[in-house]
């Protein structure tokens, strides 16, 4: 027997997992570079959907008082703090987002690709040379 | 249990000190960037650094009675505002990373200058500044989304720093990129277990919420919330299984970089893996899930054993100590799992013993970086007659890895030890044991290429710079110090178990 009441009325979670499941799928899945900073998006913005659809209060209004602040107590607001929160979420996930792009830019200049499985190739080839990496060379330290 | 605690309404200096501690790297960081010079950048990093230890230190005096430290930001009180709560266990985690930064920062002069391009040392040093502020805000809060954020600031810069590895080598790059990828999962999941804690409770205080989760245990989505935030520290804090980008984000960063997160970085995880399991959720809600017993147990001593074995078998003198840490981590965890105050205190104890041990070894390796062109242990092959002082740091630090008496190492392994028995879990202590032994072999070839494998026949002595030599020595002699000297650790640490356990 299926419980359509339990499975409508967390329909915002049902979203949330499959949106959440989607972007770590990409993440681990996909090879290219980008694509993985894609499913990290799509990843964390799941996250802040997850926060927005819990402040969410049934029948409840945008919580901003009067500008006489007179406050019917009869008035239903929504909990805007998860929204706050996501906002400071949203800012680190930006940051996130550009730190990554621009370590792609830095790999695609020293390895000629943004593919996992090349890097891979060009990485193995590098641990079992034994060779010594190239110092920075410049003796005048300051 | 009733505490004294201070607020924070008058305007004298010493009850502005928690938010000071972290305001001073934190206002740094930007002064660093506007004035512009890499040797001023150096003087106010040295500083910060210095500022912060002061602060933090007289923060434990304070707090050494069993007494709490409640700031109020900005004088809101909590549970609406944010609040700074400072007990015995923060506080010893500030000491340990404003201690280790001021120990690593007369190593960042010529380490820094050697491996990052003179153009970059502004940025470099201003990124290390926020990155202290992270680790710092991440212990001081009591508010459970101001972790978070203090996280990300942390683990933000510490991308930034892994990846200027690149000058040296590549494959910092892609190490920091994946180092990214999995730390922005765990962080974001850590985010979920918050929400769902929010939806139970209402707040985010942590006093508050622990509060109010009272008779809650059973409730699915206080289950499944704290599942998230396990996992999501645990990616942190490279939990066995989850410790992937460990050793490739040690190995390729920036010595000094290396030595200051390996002592700093997944010790401040551990810390919020503490707060969550004890203040939060209390030790009563962790025996009816078990959780210990069957998932922080095993994999406790799966990190303490393969992890070690594949230490033995490393190539790159930074790659084994980098193995190595996950397998201490893993005594940590096991001191947390034996579920007593005993156990707690030997997790504690090691925290601040390993931190210091690792801190000496990375910067040893740092030093084989510069004058042998590299940390392989090909390069090291004889670097015990043509660098003595540096290679006698390495073996006293190798000898505190191992748990040698005499050194901060034995300590915490006696007391770890002493606590398994103490509760009647025996097989553990053999398994300690056991670990020991595997980092004896570890260990013994560092040594045995340092002193016994003279390819060359090198005998010109070429010793590392001085200024690298005092930050290396002084963590030595921590070593030393600390495993002889035993009040303060002990103490500090047998307090914070209990106010951990009671609560």
């Amino acid at each position: 027997m299926i419980n359509w009441e339990f499975i409508i009325g967390h329909l915002n979670y049902w979203f949330f997992i499959v949106l959440m499941m989607t972007g770590l799928y990409i993440v681990i899945a996909k090879g290219n570079l980008v694509k993985k900073v894609v499913g990290l998006n799509i990843f964390q913005t799941s996250v802040f959907m997850f926060y927005i659809s819990i402040g969410k209060v049934i029948g409840g209004t945008a919580p901003i008082f009067p500008v006489d602040m007179k406050i019917d107590n009869n008035i239903v607001y929504s909990n805007p703090l998860p929204h706050v929160l996501i906002l400071t979420a949203i800012v680190v996930g930006v940051a996130t987002t550009s730190l990554a792009l621009a370590l792609i830019v830095r790999i695609r200049e020293e390895y000629g690709t943004i593919e996992e499985d090349e890097i891979f190739i060009i990485e193995h080839e590098l641990d079992s040379s034994n060779k010594t990496p190239n110092t920075y060379k410049e003796n005048g330290h300051f | 249990m009733s505490l004294p605690i201070s607020h924070s309404d008058s305007f004298s200096l010493v009850e502005q000190l928690p938010i000071l501690q972290i305001l001073v790297p934190f206002v740094s960081a930007p002064l660093i960037v506007f004035i512009g010079n890499r040797t001023i950048a150096w003087w106010i990093t040295f500083l910060a650094s210095l500022i912060s230890l002061l602060i933090s230190i007289n923060l434990l005096l304070l707090v050494n009675d069993g007494s709490i430290i409640s700031y109020h930001i900005g004088g809101w009180a909590p549970p609406i505002g944010i609040e700074y709560r400072v007990d015995a266990l923060n506080a010893f985690v500030l000491v340990l990373i404003a201690l280790i930064s001021t120990i690593v920062a007369p190593y960042a002069y010529k380490s820094v200058g050697n491996e990052i391009p003179k153009e970059h040392h502004t940025l470099f040093y201003a990124a290390y500044l926020l990155c202290v502020t992270g680790l710092m805000g991440v212990v001081i809060t009591g508010d459970v989304f101001n972790v978070f954020v203090f996280l990300e600031i942390s683990s933000l810069a510490s991308y930034v720093l892994i990846s200027l590895g690149s000058h040296r080598d590549k494959r910092a790059l892609t190490s920091a990129f994946n180092y990214l990828i999995i730390g922005t999962i765990g962080a974001t999941f850590f985010v979920i277990g918050i929400g769902l804690l929010y939806m139970v409770t209402g707040t985010l205080n942590m006093i508050d919420m622990a509060g109010l989760l009272e008779g809650k245990s059973s409730s699915s989505t206080v289950r499944s919330a704290f599942a998230f935030i396990i996992v999501g520290v645990g990616l942190k804090l490279a939990i066995y299984p989850l410790h992937i980008w460990l050793p490739k984000a040690y190995t390729f960063a920036p010595s000094f970089i290396t030595a200051f997160l390996a002592a700093t970085a997944t010790k401040v995880a551990i810390y919020i893996l503490l707060r969550f399991m004890f203040t939060i959720f209390r030790p009563s809600f962790l025996e009816e899930l078990n959780v210990l017993n069957f998932v922080i147990l095993p994999l406790s001593i799966a990190a303490m054993i393969i992890a070690s074995l594949i230490a033995i078998f490393q190539k790159d003198f930074k790659g084994l100590l980098a193995y190595s840490s996950i397998a201490q981590v893993g005594y940590i965890l096991l001191g947390i799992s034996i579920m007593s105050e005993s156990g707690l205190t030997a997790a504690i104890i090691h925290l601040f013993n390993h931190g210091i041990t690792k801190v000496a070894l990375f910067m040893v390796a740092g030093a084989y970086v510069i004058k042998r062109g590299g940390s392989l242990l090909t390069n090291l092959q004889g670097a015990g007659f043509t660098m003595p002082w540096t290679s006698a740091a390495a073996v006293v630090g190798c000898l505190s890895l191992i748990g040698v008496p005499g050194t901060a190492g034995f300590i915490s392994k006696w007391i770890l030890v002493e606590a398994a028995i103490e509760n009647g879990k025996w097989p553990l202590a053999i398994v300690i044991i056991f670990s020991s032994l595997l980092a004896v072999v570890y260990c013994g070839r560092v040594i045995e290429t340092l002193y016994f494998k003279n390819g060359n026949d090198e005998t010109i002595v070429n010793e590392s710079p001085l200024t690298m030599l005092i930050s290396i020595w002084i963590a030595s002699l921590a070593c030393i110090y600390f495993g002889l000297s035993t009040d303060i650790t002990i103490s500090v640490s047998d307090l914070a178990a209990k106010m951990l356990y009671l609560k």
